[in-house]
């Protein structure tokens, strides 16, 4: 099924067996595909570089999109974070610029003060009055660390020498991370003293859980030895190291290229907040920034593959088109050529074979009246009257002449009617006549001829030279398919009013199912390799219509073919 | 009865009219129309059997001038050119016949004509 659909829509320029056409003229594959290549060529090359550009250019635009949304997000957020921090310090010096180191250190003050600060800011754990010697003087919390002695810690001596402090996470005497914010004030008497919160992390852990955006942003604080200061989505363990190495040390907020520990690429946003120990760093996943990229890049790839299919369907369709056009249009052409050409030598080897027979016919004119005298003689005369032998040569010299006679006579009939000449036709002496021509053939290769013309059969009016060269054809076309010993029958029957239909049949080799379609083609041979044009029934057909007739053909295979000729008694007025 | 034979070659006119001799036709030949013409002036012939193709006046171009000299003349032509069918539509008085002719043919055609 699938190859007949095949064989219809392949052009007949493209099948196999018409490669020998090629040869000589054009080349109608090589303009095929010179012609699909070219404008595949010019369409496609457009097309898929203005396509490339723009993948490019948009794969350039999302991306450095997805860094200045890294970059927005980091910027705002650690102005956030240090928003928190500086407010709480704020408070802090607030509340130590209101009261004196000896009202901080009264009772029920400080519980007041921290009450306050936890209802206004919350968060706050502890807090504790240090005076100039590194004594806890006074301390409000759930711990006992009233007097602890702070001179030698660490902080202690960061406060001194920066008047503010903000610490790391960490875990202390209580084993809970937390951090502190103490800030120094001077007392009028030259001393000062310290003031010292302690954060737990439930806030600022809470505040950058709620900035980080929907799907696989990673918000989170470190310190700059890399350790987790707040958990996030992929981090949920505080002080842990992270993943991703410290950043470099900028001034300003920053955003670098990096790889995930699973390898995947990841863009990283950070921002060193000032006066403070901690790093902001937000992490992205690039895939999830690029999905819209993703999305539109297949758009793209499905665009680009629909469009490069439909465009070179329309190449193929029209290429294959034309081409087949131009190639019918050769073909038409060349076979009237070889129509014409076919038709000139008929008519020179008609007129060649006229010339000769009328040469011929005079000295065999001379020789059939000299064997007529001599046979004159020996009858009329008695010598020889008695010789039987001598008078039987005679007679066979003269029988000769006239076999010889017949056949000028013959071809100077036939000649004759090659010209274009509408006349009334008898068809069984245009039968016998074209059968005159293989009498010998037929008698030296054992065929048996038959044929049958009823006498219903009236004279019709054609051009006998047509019709003469129609039924030449099938017989020949028929003795040729025949072997030594087969049979022809011509039988010739009144079709209707209008039409009388001769049967050409042979016992010859037959025709193949898939040939028959093809045979009045011209071109079409199944003895090109013995010397067969390809012309002769395409000739035929030609001639059978421009006479107003049809030919049918029925085959089978081995046992021989039938060609059924129907033409017209009267020939239409348009076509003499 | 008296016949002349015309065809411009010679052994075959000069054969046939031996054979119709032999038949008891008397027939003269000559090679030519000129010769032809010469030869009606001296003699009175009933029929003249010619050639269609021969140099300087052809067999058609003979029969006219005699048939303007001689009415009653009869004639048959005679062809090398193709067969009796092509000569159909010939006038009435004319006959064809097809080299080579047989000669029962022409004897019966000779009675044919002169009959008429």
């Amino acid at each position: 099924m699938s190859m007949r659909i095949l064989e219809k829509i392949i052009p007949d320029f493209l099948r196999g067996d018409n490669q020998e056409l090629d040869e000589g003229r054009f080349n109608f594959r090589r303009l095929w595909r010179l012609s699909v290549f070219l404008t595949a060529v010019v369409s496609l090359v457009p097309l898929v570089f203005m396509t490339l550009l723009h993948y490019h250019l948009a794969q350039q635009y999302l991306e450095s999109e997805s860094y200045n949304h890294t970059y927005r997000f980091v910027r705002n957020t650690w102005r956030y974070v240090a928003s928190f921090l500086n407010e709480r310090k704020t408070v802090l010096e607030l509340f130590a610029n209101q009261y004196s180191f000896e009202e901080l250190n009264s009772p029920g003050q400080l519980e007041a003060i921290l009450d306050n600060m936890e209802k206004r800011l919350g968060g706050v754990r502890d807090i504790g009055v240090i005076n100039s010697s590194g004594i806890q003087t006074n301390y409000v919390g759930p711990y006992k660390l009233k007097g602890v002695n702070y001179s030698n810690q660490e902080w202690f001596k960061k406060v001194l020498r920066n008047n503010t402090y903000i610490s790391d996470v960490f875990l202390g005497f209580r084993n809970v991370p937390h951090m502190v914010i103490a800030c120094k004030f001077d007392q009028p008497d030259n001393s000062f003293f310290v003031f010292r919160v302690t954060l737990d992390l439930e806030q600022i852990n809470r505040m950058l859980n709620q900035l980080e955006m929907a799907g696989s942003t990673c918000t989170s604080l470190v310190n700059q030895e890399g350790m987790l200061q707040t958990t996030c989505r992929h981090h949920p363990e505080i002080l842990k190291k992270m993943s991703y190495s410290v950043p470099e040390f900028a001034t300003e907020s920053r955003v670098i290229e990096g790889k995930d520990p699973e390898g995947r690429p990841v863009i990283i946003g950070y921002r060193y907040i000032p006066g403070t120990p901690f790093i902001l760093m937000i992490v992205e996943q690039k895939g999830a920034l690029l999905r819209a990229w993703h999305k539109s890049r297949i758009q793209l790839v499905v665009f680009l593959v629909g469009s490069v299919t439909l465009i070179m369907a329309v190449i193929l369709g029209v290429a294959t088109y034309l081409v087949n056009r131009i190639y019918v249009a050769d073909r038409e052409r060349v076979s009237s050529l070889h129509k014409v050409e076919y038709s000139n030598r008929l008519a020179s080897i008609g007129r060649l074979a006229a010339n000769v027979a009328h040469e011929v016919n005079n000295p065999l004119a001379i020789i059939n009246e000299k064997a007529g005298l001599i046979k004159d003689m020996f009858t009329y005369k008695d010598m020889y009257s008695e010789d039987k032998k001598l008078i039987g040569l005679v007679d066979s010299i003269i029988s000769s002449v006239e076999r010889c006679g017949t056949i000028t006579k013959r071809l100077l009939g036939f000649a004759r009617h090659m010209e274009v000449s509408i006349q009334s036709i008898n068809v069984q002496e245009v039968l016998e006549e074209v059968l005159g021509f293989l009498e010998k053939e037929a008698e030296y290769r054992s065929i048996k001829v038959s044929l049958n013309v009823p006498d219903d059969i009236p004279e019709f009016e054609s051009d006998r030279g047509k019709v003469q060269q129609i039924f030449l054809n099938l017989v020949n076309n028929a003795f040729a398919a025949m072997e030594d010993g087969g049979s022809l029958d011509i039988t010739v029957r009144r079709e209707d009013e209008d039409f009388i239909s001769t049967t050409v049949t042979d016992t010859g080799c037959g025709i193949k199912k898939a040939d028959i379609e093809r045979i009045f083609e011209p071109f079409f041979s199944t003895k090109t390799k013995k010397g067969g044009t390809g012309l002769g029934l395409s000739i035929t057909c030609g001639l059978i219509q421009e006479i107003g007739g049809k030919i049918n053909v029925q085959s089978e295979v081995g046992k021989g073919t039938t060609f059924i000729i129907s033409l017209p008694l009267k020939i239409d007025k348009e076509r003499k | 009865m008296r016949l002349l034979l015309v065809d411009d070659e010679v052994e075959l006119v000069s054969t046939l009219a031996e054979r119709l001799s032999f038949r008891g036709i008397d027939a003269d030949w000559v090679a030519s129309g000129e010769e032809a013409l010469k030869k009606a002036e001296t003699e009175t012939y009933d029929l003249a059997v010619l050639d269609v193709k021969m140099p300087r006046i052809s067999g058609i171009k003979l029969k006219g001038m005699l048939e303007a000299k001689y009415p009653d003349m009869k004639f048959i032509f005679m062809t090398g050119h193709g067969s009796e069918d092509d000569f159909r539509t010939g006038s009435s008085k004319a006959y064809y016949l097809v080299k080579p002719i047989n000669i029962e043919a022409l004897i019966s055609k000779i009675n044919e004509v002169l009959k008429k």
